[in-house]
Order: structure tokens, then sequence, then C-alpha cells
């Protein structure tokens, strides 16, 4: 058999795309049911209130209307709470209803549920229910949330403080009081919202008759979601199916478990055995569905006469927003592990507060704390070679640790596995010719132009991760099916919401069992066919999800081998090799086809062979594993109206062993695009009372393509050895390494008005205001 | 997204649009593109008891270009006339500003005389009209078609000087003489609407005076508005940069209640309206080609 290109490596386009492009991908709205019934959802319109009454008497008598469902009814059926799965040590955690009860504690906090035929009857119903409500001043400051007299989210609690995390190493009194030069600057983490295409949406079924209750829903995690949708609405897990169809994007926002997942199962199940709809609108997809970011800190950093870091503090307060989602108190624990970013320092100190306030609830949002982590120490590497007069690209290499170190232990005790941070530097500076770049810089400044060149060297935490640090675990599974005919089914609990899986994972078995792409199928998403697994979230799926692929793929192969032994007659399955899709002893050789036809026909097999071949394999990672990269961004400032035009855009990221070379690209392309919202344009605004001001795209801005500029993207290739395919993850790296990029390139451009830091988002008239009052 | 019940009609000739809007009274809302009408119904902003389509009136959609003055039917999309070789030839400004709408769904939906009677205060049709000093021909029920100037047309915000009862049927166009026209715009971020678009048409003739100058201007004050200062400062000045900076350091004169909102404070637009209006000026001018 001639040896064919392998397809590990090679730029293949995504095998799920002529679906999705024609319109034939089938998301939840997409489903079809008969006797369909749809639920809309009462909302509150205060930020903080008390509710005095609710009369729901005249929604439940309109025509049509099956049922209105407020807290009451799921008391009485006992329906659970909204979990929480990151209650860290000492945490003071609230009651989460999945209806509020008699307070609502954000805009958009629902409160009733109604379900008719159609949603236009559901819809005009919701108008009808009565609601009076006593308004309370609301808390949207997170600082302001800690001073004392400040409206308390959750009485209950006594204080709006959640928790106080920490974590610290080396003598940073002793670092700060030897430092030549002490730096430091306050960050703010704008809340963002992270606006998958598809919203969320769910319909749920129930048959009473063998309690089965099935649940459709956009979500990252479906086992994870039916392991706690099981405990929540008291039915065993195995009565419960999960299914997540096509999930358009979720960014984070569907790695959560919500009220509306509750809501429409327990409708479902009053209502058996009509199957229920709930497909979230855009205004509830930004007021009720988690938002990003939200922190605010000031960093610190103590360096010698050299530049050399001697150790960073920071201190932070992360808006948790009115109630703690599954993951959200997790997040700002993240920006503290990774506080070092890519650079070596003897001592640290992280401290961080989480608050409660009266908006919508915070969690991870891609990046998840590592945006934050990298943002701030990026913006103050800038500071510090500002105010030492060293050029920021080499204050950078001097304190990043040499190749040879790694595996690098961090200040905050992390492992880094692999790194080589200076070549995928210096690689950067080379593609954007630095030189010319400064030298051009000055031309033009000399001419009132106003170009600035920004630098950001990232080191990130990929591929969650050891179980034992990953709330309901970090493994992965995958089953390997292969059918008589030797085409081969996968099944892998990594389910995707955009990822590529379908077509990264084929290149892997394709190779593996020497067939063609179009013989494997990828499948993943639904409880009952596929096995347990954790999901996709944390740039996991190829690490570690991929990992246990290539494990059960080895099974399958050793499994095949003694069948291939005794069909082509050789003496031991050790002399079988297997190779290009062939098994092969001696000048015998059977093709991988025909080897799954005889495991399924059976008519003819080794003592000890069972029937079939299949096989399923899970992997647990032992370390999590960094990333890492440096991005270049030129940008010019219009001197007259303030606004940023992108004139370059350099990234060089390393993601260890690329499987996709074109998906690594655009992935790290919809990360810079993301990082562009939020350097630039995006900011969830609540006004004092607490209403979503930016409530709608017409107000929130995400970025557009022709926002965007030309991304000149190039990779170094340091492997891992975390995972047997050197894999290290990449969907998170451009949203971390960019945004401190373009910061620092708008600061640079300002630095003839003595500009050192400007909050995100970078608005024209901000920038604008800046030259007239420092205007030289 | 569901908006509140409402009763559809779609007449088939003018006299019945125009019947049914004086029978219904306010409870009657005209429905021609529906890009800022539906999302209003969707979110239930509105809940007019009866749309009135104009879709199937013969005639409103045409764009004749050939005469003087030019006449656009109100109900041409703005793809229809960002699409017109026939309008480029004549006046430029129009396929421009028509180009600069929103996004080419909306473009292809959204009409010329729906965004003039919403009279939105960031929509980009009013600059355009306010500088061109175009007639805006109204139809009501019983009378004569009515022409009101552009420039008495816009009244406050969402609000103009068409009657009740009456709709908005053309748009009459004097043909520019020899010149150039340029429209400026920055967009908030997210919608796509004006913070600042600035429509400026010169004539001038081979000695660079100007003849005759319109400026109008959009999403900086309460309501469009046509910047007559700049007007003054130009017409029968050599149109050089100096002449056009001094003037355009007027472009918000008398506007002492600018839009202030989350995306720009008024007086940043009123700054972007004298930056734009000079950027503007200076195309048209020829002297800055770039954009």
């Amino acid at each position: 058999m001639s040896e064919r290109e392998p397809y590990v490596g090679r730029r293949i386009k995504r095998t799920e795309d002529p679906r999705l492009i024609q319109g034939l991908g089938r998301y939840v709205d997409d489903l079809r049911f008969a006797d369909l019934h749809h639920v809309s959802i009462l909302r509150s319109p205060h930020a903080h209130a008390k509710v005095t009454s609710l009369d729901a008497s005249k929604a439940r008598s309109a025509s049509g209307v099956l049922a209105v469902v407020t807290v009451d009814d799921l008391d009485r059926a006992n329906v659970g709470d909204v979990p929480c799965g990151a209650v860290l040590s000492g945490m003071k955690k609230p009651t989460h209803r999945p209806l509020a009860r008699r307070k609502v504690r954000f805009a958009g906090e629902p409160l009733a549920a109604v379900v008719a035929p159609s949603l236009a009857a559901a819809r005009d119903a919701i108008d009808l229910i009565a609601v009076e409500y006593d308004p309370l001043s609301a808390v949207i400051d997170p600082e302001a949330a800690l001073k004392p007299g400040a409206p308390l989210v959750h009485e209950e609690l006594e204080t709006n403080r959640a928790f106080d995390w920490s974590v610290s190493s080396g003598d940073i009194e002793a670092a700060f009081k030897s430092a030549a030069r002490v730096a430091s600057q306050r960050i703010v983490h704008q809340r963002l919202i992270p606006c998958s295409i598809e919203p969320r949406g769910v319909v749920a079924q129930y048959f009473p008759g063998d309690r089965q209750l099935t649940l459709y829903t956009s979500t990252q995690i479906p086992h994870l979601v039916r392991t706690m949708l099981a405990g929540v609405i008291g039915l065993p897990e195995n009565h419960v199916r999960v299914v997540a169809p096509e999930v358009g994007g979720g960014f984070g926002s569907k790695l959560n478990f919500y009220a509306e997942e509750i809501l429409l199962a327990f409708l479902a199940m009053q209502l058996a055995p009509r199957p229920l709809k709930w497909i979230e609108t855009r205004p509830e997809n930004f007021a009720a569905t988690i938002h990003g970011r939200g922190q605010v800190g000031t960093i610190e950093a103590a360096v010698n006469r050299d530049g050399r870091i001697l150790g960073v503090r920071y201190r932070s307060i992360q808006d948790l927003g009115a109630y703690p989602q599954l993951l959200g108190p997790a997040i700002p624990t993240l920006t503290g592990l990774m506080a070092a970013g890519c650079y070596k320092m003897d001592s640290i100190l992280v401290e961080v507060t989480g608050v409660y306030t009266n908006q919508m609830s915070t969690d991870a949002y891609r990046g998840a704390g590592r945006p934050e982590a990298t943002y701030q120490i990026e913006r103050l590497m800038d500071i510090i070679a500002d105010e030492m007069h060293i050029d920021p690209a080499d204050l950078r290499r001097r304190n990043m640790p040499h190749p040879e170190e790694f595996p690098f232990k961090t200040a905050t005790g992390l492992t880094y596995d692999s790194g080589n941070y200076r070549k995928a530097l210096d690689r950067a500076l080379e593609i954007a010719g630095i030189e010319k770049l400064r030298e051009e810089q000055r031309t033009l400044r000399d001419q009132g132009r106003l170009i600035g060149i920004g630098i950001s060297s990232y080191a990130e935490i990929c591929a969650l991760g050891p179980s034992a640090a990953v709330p309901a675990g970090g493994w992965e599974s995958a089953t390997v099916r292969v059918e008589p005919t030797g085409k081969v089914t996968i099944l892998t609990g990594a389910s995707p919401h955009g990822q590529g899986e379908e077509t990264t994972f084929a290149q892997l078995a394709a190779d593996f069992f020497g067939i063609s792409l179009e013989d494997i199928l990828v499948k993943h998403g639904d409880t009952a066919e596929v096995q347990y697994g954790i999901g996709t979230f944390g740039s996991r799926n190829m690490a570690v999800g991929g990992t246990a692929l290539l494990r059960a793929m080895e099974r399958v192969r050793d499994k095949a081998k003694p069948l291939a032994a005794h069909l082509l007659g050789a003496a031991s399955p050790d002399a079988v090799t297997f190779s290009g899709g062939t098994f092969s002893a001696g000048d015998q050789s059977i093709s991988f086809a025909e080897v799954a036809n005889a495991a399924h026909r059976a008519a003819s097999i080794p003592d000890g062979f069972e029937p079939g071949l299949s096989a399923t394999a899970s992997f647990e990672p032992k370390n999590f594993t960094f990333p890492f990269g440096t991005h270049v961004c030129v940008v010019e400032v219009d001197r007259e109206t303030g606004d940023v035009t992108f004139l370059r855009y350099v990234a060089v990221d390393d993601c260890g062993k690329a499987i996709n070379p074109l998906l690594v690209d655009g992935q790290i392309h919809g990360g810079i695009a993301q990082s562009i919202g939020q350097a630039l344009y995006e900011e969830a605004i609540y006004d004092e009372a607490g209403q979503l001001v930016t409530g709608e795209l017409m107000d929130y801005a995400i970025p557009k393509a022709h926002q965007c500029p030309h991304f000149e993207t190039e990779r170094t290739e340091t492997p891992t050895d975390v995972n047997p395919l050197g894999v290290k993850g990449v969907g998170e790296a451009g949203t971390i390494g960019a945004t401190p990029a373009i910061v620092n390139a708008v600061i640079d451009a300002l630095e003839p008005f003595g500009v050192t830091h400007i909050d995100m988002p970078l608005k024209p008239e901000k920038i604008w205001r800046l030259m007239q009052k420092e205007g030289r | 997204m569901i908006p509140s019940t409402f009763d559809y009609a779609a007449p088939q000739t003018l006299e019945d649009v125009l019947f049914l809007l004086k029978s219904g009274g306010a409870n009657g809302k005209l429905l021609s593109g529906g890009q800022s009408l539906i999302p209003v119904l969707k979110l239930r902003l509105a809940a007019p008891e009866r749309l009135i389509d104009l879709g199937r009136i013969p005639g409103l959609r045409r764009i004749n270009a050939e005469t003087d003055p030019i006449s656009i039917g109100a109900m041409a999309t703005h793809a229809s006339i960002e699409d017109s070789e026939a309008l480029r030839a004549v006046c430029p400004l129009l396929p421009q500003v028509a180009g600069c709408i929103g996004d080419r769904q909306v473009r292809n939906r959204g009409t010329i005389g729906g965004s003039l009677a919403n009279a939105d205060p960031a929509a980009d049709w009013p600059a355009a009209v306010l500088a061109l000093d175009a007639e805006l021909v109204a139809a009501g029920f019983g009378d004569a078609v009515k022409s009101i100037p552009a420039r008495k047309f816009f009244q406050g915000m969402m609000k103009t000087a068409l009657a009740p009862g009456s709709l908005l049927v053309e748009i009459r166009i004097r043909r520019p003489a020899s010149g150039g026209a340029a429209y400026q715009k920055v967009r908030q971020s997210a919608s796509g609407f004006a913070i600042a678009g600035v429509a400026a048409i010169l004539e001038y003739g081979p000695d660079r005076v100007g003849k005759q100058v319109g400026i109008g201007i959009t999403g900086v004050a309460q309501y469009p508005y046509p910047a007559t200062a700049v007007e003054k400062a130009l017409v029968g000045k050599r149109l050089d940069e100096k002449t056009i900076a001094a003037a355009s350091q007027l472009a918000g004169e008398s506007i002492d209640d600018p839009i202030s909102d989350i995306h720009a404070s008024g007086n940043y637009r009123l700054h972007l309206a004298r930056v734009h209006c000079a950027r503007a000026l200076r195309r048209a001018a020829g002297l800055n080609p770039s954009p």
C-alpha cells in the first residue's frame, strides 16, 4: 500500500461546515415535535425589589394557557436549587431558586413561566401576570458593595462579601522592600456579554410510563447537565437523557446549568407527555445568560535595577453578580494562579474578594480568568518598561524562563510543562519587522501622526485538567466503534460547540486506522448514545478528549491484532504489524476492513476473542498544558477624533502540536476578534438602578469582520509531554494574548501625550479627551 | 420576540392607504421597509392596532434620474439607490449615503421614505436631503399633494412636518451643478447609526469659488439640521483648506442641546460634527480624496 500523506498536520476544511452553511444543521430550535407547546418567562424589570404580590389568575384563565408556575409550585414539588459547583472554602453561598421567591436580585431574574400552545399566546399571557414590587436600592459597583451600609443582595448572608481567596509564595514584603522600583496600576476588567450567535434554547419531554425525561439543550456539558438535572428534579440519573444537538457557540456561557433548564424539565413532567420549548430571545440572552470578566484590582510589581521582577502583588474584587452560577467563584482563582504570566519571580501575593451585586452572574467567558491575568501583567510590563526606559520586548525577554528551565515551577505553584517563550517573542518581532516599525513610528510621529506598537507575551493554562483541580472531574472519554464494514464511529464525551472536532478527531482516526476521512463519523452530545464524559471548556478537547480517543483506538488495534494474526496464520499477535490500514505478518497482509468484518462475522476467531470490534477509553491528564506566544499590534490613532485604526496584527502562538493548522488559525482569529471587542468596543453597562443599558445588539458592540485587520499568524511548535499527542489547546489563546497587545499599542501611540493607561474599552471619546487634557 | 396582536392591511392603491389612515386615526401605523418598526414591535415598545403595508402601492419604488428635479419614490429601497448607476451619474451623494446605511440586508428592505418619515435623529437620509435642499412630497386624504422643503420637514426627535393622515410619497431633488459632494459618517459601533454624519454638497466652477453650498448634519442634535452658518461662510469664497477649516468650526453653531448617551457625549458629538464637516468639505472640494 502506498504511503499516504497523513491527515494530521494538514489544513483540512471543517467537514461540519457544508451542512451548517447550507442551513442543514439542527439546533435546538430546528428540532420538530408533535404537539409542541411553548414556554415564555416573566422576568423582573427591577434590579432589586421585594415582590409584595404576584397574581397569575388572569394569565391562568387566558385562552390556551396550560399552566403558569411560580416558585411555590417548585417548592411544593421539591425542585432543587440552581447549583454552584465552585463553592470556595469559607464562601457564603445564597440559596438560588430557579424562580425568585419574595425578592428579585437582578433585572431579568425569572419570576414565573407560562405554557401555551403557541409562543404568541405564552408571551401574551406574561403581560397578564400582575406583580407588585417594592423597589430597593440596588448595588452595582462591586467596590461599593463592600462598604458598610451598602444594600444587601442577600440579607441572610449579612454581607455582600462572598469569599476571600489568596495564593502566595516567597517573601513578598522583602521583594518590595528591596525593589529598585515599584510599578503599580489599577486595572478594570469590564463586564462582557458572551453573545454566542445561537442563544440558549431548551426542549423538554417526559414520558411517565417509563419515567424518561429528555432535555434538548444548547450546552457545552450535556453529561454534567444530566447529572445535575437528575439531582435537582428528583429523577434517577439513568432516567434522564440530555441532548446537545448542534450548538451555535457558547464561549463559556453554555458551560453552565441554568434555571430555565430546570424549569422546562419540571414543566414537562407536570404536563407530560407534551414536549415544551423555550428559545431565549436576544434581550434575555443579554440579561440572563452569564456575563464574563467583571474584575477590578490593583497590580504592583517590585523590580530590581535591571528590570527583573522580584515579586508581584495583585489585590482584586470579583463581581459575582447576584448569584454564584456554576463556576463563577472559580474564575478569579484562575486569574490568581496565572498572575505571574510568562515570567520568573520569587514571590507573589494574590488576594481576591468575591462580591455579590444586583446584576447577572459572571462566570466563564472565553479565557475565563486568564485574559485578566495576562492583561494586567502585560499592561504593567509596558508601564515598567516606560518608567525604566527599557525596551518593552527586552524587558519581557529578561524575565522569561529559558527553555531548559522547563518544566518550570511558577511563583503560584503551577508547573508549566514546556515552552520557548523567547523564540515566539523574537519570531513575532521579526515578522513585524520591529526595527523598521520603530523607525517609521518616529518618522510619522514627527509628522504629527500617532502610531503605536504594542507587544503582549502570554502563557496560559489549558487542557483542563487534572480531575483533582476541576469541579466534576477533568478527564475525558471516547469510544471507537468499528462497524462490520470497517467504517469507524467515534463517540466523544467532549461535546463541542463549534470547535470542529468532527474534523480533527476524524483526522486522528483516519491516520491511525489508515482509512479515509469520509469513513469516519464523530458523534457527540447525546447522553443516551455517548458514554459519560465531561464536556468542552478550558481548551481541552484535543488534549484530553483527543488523547482518550487515541487510547480507545490503541485498544481497538490491540484487540484486532490477535484476530489478524489468526487470519494471517501468524505465530503470535506480536508478529503482526499494523500500518497504513493494513495488518501484516511476513509477506501476508489483510486490510483493516477485512479484520473488522471478520470480527463481527466471528466465523473464524482465535480462542478467547470476543466478537465485535470496539473499545472505550478515558484519559486523566497528569497536569494542565501551558500554551504561550507573543502578539504584536500596530495601530494609528486619529489625532482629531481618537479613532483607532489597525495597521498590522502579528500573532505567533504555540499550542504544541497542531492537528489542523487551519482550525488553529480560525481559533486564533476568533480569539483576537473577541479581544478587539474587549479592547475597543464591548462593555456591559448597568446604570445605578441596575438596568442593563447595553441590553441589545443596538447598544452592545461585538466586533464585526470589517473592524478586524488582516491577521498575520504563525506558530512555533513546542510539544508537551502531558499527553501523547503533544497538543496543548488553542481555543482561548487569541482572547488571552491579544487584548493587552491592542491596548499597549494604543497607549504607545499616545506617548506624546504622556498617557500611561486607559481603562477598556478604548472608545474614541476617551482617547480624544486625554489628548485634549494632556495635549502638547 | 413576539409583537402584540395587530391587524394587517395591504391596500392596493394610494387612495386606499389614505382612507385607512383617515378612518383608523392614530391607531394605524404605516409599514414601509420595517427596519425600525418591526424591531420596535417585537420588543413591544409600540403596539399599534393596525399595520398598513405600503408594499403593494404601484409606482412608489420608482427612481427617475433623467428629470430635473430627480424624483425618488418614497418606497425606493436604500439598496436600489445605492445600486443606481443613473443616480451615481447625476447625484453621487445619494448612492454614497445609501451605501452607509446599516448593512446590505437592512438596505435591501429599508426605504428612503420610511427612514425620512421615521425621522430618527441619527438616520443618514436626513443629512442628505438637507444638504441637497430636497422637496419632500406628501399626500393626504382628499388633499392635493403637498411639497415640504426638507429644511422644514424635521421638527423634533422623531417628529416631522407630515400632517396626521398623510404620507410621504416622493423625494424631489434639484440636479446639482458641477462641483462635488461627500458624506462623512462616524458609526455608533453597535448599531451603525450615526454618532455624527455630515453630508456636504458644493457647487463651484473652475475658479473654485463656492456658488451653492449645502450641508446636512445628523446624529448630533435632537433632530437633523442644516449647517447654515457653515454654508454662508463658504458661498462666494474660494474653497481652500483654510476657508474650509474656519467655516467648519461653525458646524455645531446654534446646537445647544446635542444628543448625549453612553456612546458619545454631546460635546464630543459637536466636535465630531466640526471635524467631519471639514473632512466632508475637503472631499467635496477635491482637496483630500481619501475618505
